[in-house]
């Protein structure tokens, strides 16, 4: 069985965020890390690993920086990395990054494909079922369980909604979307670090990627646009007050409720 | 392709158990307001209802503002599946070809309306909070056309720090999907009738049309917080879920709800039904109170647009009072409970 797990490079947004002075974001003076979406789709692919012996590799997108997470995914315990990079393929939106992700998929063998649901510095959630498209397989995004069925070759997901979820089962090949509830990844082994440095990247460029047209790639084929983009005007602080009591603290809000009328 | 054919401001009618979704009432709101910025014939709002056994449902989206409603009705559309569905909603876009196509960015919206995108060959732009008609660049650039009347995108990224403005302007339909809770509804128009069309492209289920084994609904007797007025949300200040009750007691003396933070809902103290945030819900309450929530990014941005902020924290330098009205240094475990008393004495008193 072979399972591709498409990650991502993302700066760490939850360490505070670091802005350029033209307002631009700071991605240099930010931590990079792996997606944590995806690190629960490649914890749950290295699980099928364990269970079926399954051949887990790694497949990311990026500047030729983005090798890092690839290493961080083999020392996890992932077999082989790719990394896609190529100037032409910068500045890509979910379009123009999807089709270039299905152009890299179309070289690999599979049964199941996995992304994230989303990354932590776009959050569209728009990649994953735009490769499944693109590819026409079935998707199952939003996965908070997967078992698959190596003989009947099929895998059943535990879909989530807003208020339900749903147990869907899906023919392979397939691609999953991964919630980061899906589960706990495991950290690197040592072992693991030692083959990270080790382990081979194959990079593929514009020319590597398969059935792929010019106008659906980087910038120029992305269909959507930025018009503007700007520092989040952030909402002025109101009054803070540290009352000496709980009763004062409890008089002062009931009295700006009453002044409100709300109550 | 030929943008002019393009007509018309549609909105995905997400139904769930023959129930029209709140999301598709307050898209039509957007949509109406959308439509009055753009030309004459170039403007109509329709509604795409989609689902098995709903065309009883159209006269409601009438009532909310659809000018026409197209329904496409097939026993194959009765619980949502990625396949059907967006062979529905394609087939709607390929043969009416709106101008723009707003979608919820729900846990359906968000998975139907990147297969769309990718399938019609259009862009897509995610989750957003504004959406607006104007000029494509939006100051003119010499030696490039500046399109007028686009759809002008409005999203946050980078997890709430930025916010970017998109537009799509060579390809149609313009697509988008929109947080739940931040467009307004209007208000209904009793006893309007829908001019319905149907319609249906024909479902052959191939492989890609997954089995449903169980659908699985969360057990929650909670009122939906995105319709409450006030709520009294904690976070893992909070300390424990048996201490909710402080907070429970206070929102039940005040009229209010219990909301949580993705604190909370991670330590499994509290369900994801109750989550504020960005990947929880965006609430715009009258009175919101942040108690025990020190107020990371992703959480302001799911309450930032309440009327009224009180926040409750022991840490003088949590975030938190950065977006407050009023910001209480103190411990909310004496706190609460005092205000709790002092609200019941105020109301009684009246």
């Amino acid at each position: 069985m072979k399972v591709v797990v498409c990650i991502k490079q993302v700066p760490d947004t939850k360490g505070g965020v670091s802005f350029n002075p033209d307002g631009t974001l700071n991605r240099a003076a930010m931590l990079a890390i792996m997606n944590p979406d995806d690190k629960a789709g490649l914890e749950a692919a290295l699980r099928l690993k364990d269970q079926y012996g399954a051949e887990v590799t790694v497949l990311t997108m990026g500047l030729p920086k983005a090798a890092d997470v690839l290493r961080e995914a083999i020392a996890m315990g992932a077999d082989k990395g790719v990394l896609v990079t190529d100037r032409v393929l910068g500045g890509a939106d979910t379009w123009a990054t999807s089709t270039t992700i299905a152009g890299a998929l179309r070289n690999l063998e599979y049964d199941l494909i996995i992304t994230g649901r989303q990354a932590i510095d776009g959050d569209t959630a728009q990649v994953g079922p735009q490769i499944a498209e693109h590819l026409g397989l079935p998707v199952i995004s939003y996965a908070q369980k997967i078992e698959v069925n190596e003989s009947a070759k099929t895998v059943t997901v535990q879909r989530q909604y807003d208020d339900r979820y749903h147990v869907v089962e899906a023919k392979m090949p397939c691609l999953i979307t991964a919630l980061s509830e899906l589960n706990d990844p495991r950290y690197m082994t040592v072992g693991g670090i030692f083959d990270a440095c080790a382990a081979e990247i194959t990079t593929w460029g514009r020319a590597d990627l398969k059935d792929v047209e010019d106008c659906n790639l980087g910038l120029k084929g992305s269909p959507t646009k930025i018009a503007k983009a700007s520092d989040k005007v952030k909402k002025g602080a109101g009054t803070k007050v540290t009352p000496d009591s709980p009763e004062e603290a409890a008089q002062y809000i009931t009295d700006r409720l009453l002044e409100k009328h709300i109550i | 392709m030929n943008l002019e054919e393009y007509k018309g401001v549609y909105v995905f009618a997400q139904q769930v158990d023959n129930q029209i979704s709140g999301i598709a009432y307050e898209l039509l709101g957007k949509a109406k307001e959308l439509a009055a910025d753009l030309d004459e014939g170039r403007n109509e709002v329709v509604a795409v209802l989609i689902g098995s056994d709903v065309k009883g449902l159209a006269d409601s989206l009438a009532e909310y503002g659809a000018d026409k409603v197209i329904v496409v009705d097939d026993p194959e559309l009765k619980e949502y599946r990625t396949e059907p569905y967006a062979h529905a909603l394609s087939s709607v876009i390929n043969e009416f070809k709106p101008e723009i196509m707003l979608v919820g960015a729900t846990a359906i919206g968000r998975d139907l309306g990147p297969t769309v995108s990718a399938r019609v060959a259009t862009g897509l732009t995610a989750d957003c909070t504004v959406l607006e008609i104007g000029d494509f660049p939006l100051v003119a650039i010499p030696g490039q056309e500046q399109k007028h009347k686009q759809l002008l995108m409005t999203r946050p990224a980078f997890g709430g720090n930025t916010i970017a403005t998109i537009a799509c302007p060579d390809n149609r339909p313009q697509m988008a999907t929109v947080r739940p809770g931040v467009m307004q509804k209007i208000e209904p128009i009793k006893g309007a009738k829908a001019n319905v069309v149907e319609f249906n492209p024909g479902f052959t289920a191939n492989d890609r049309y997954v089995t449903i084994k169980e659908v699985v609904k969360a057990v929650s007797n909670t009122v939906d917080i995105m319709d409450a007025k006030i709520l009294v949300s904690g976070g893992r200040g909070v300390g424990s879920p048996e201490n909710f009750k402080i907070l429970e007691d206070l929102a039940e003396a005040i009229g209010g709800t219990v909301s949580c933070s993705r604190a909370v809902v991670d330590s499994g103290w509290k369900p994801k039904d109750l989550q504020v945030g960005q990947t929880g819900k965006t609430v715009r309450p009258n009175v919101y109170f942040a108690i025990g929530i020190s107020g990371a990014i992703q959480h302001v941005a799911g309450m930032e647009e309440s009327d009224l902020i009180i926040a409750i924290n022991k840490d003088e330098d949590a975030p938190i009072f950065d977006v407050a009205d009023y910001g209480i240094v103190g411990d909310l475990n004496k706190i609460v409970p005092q205000l709790t008393a002092d609200i019941k004495a105020a109301i009684a008193n009246k």
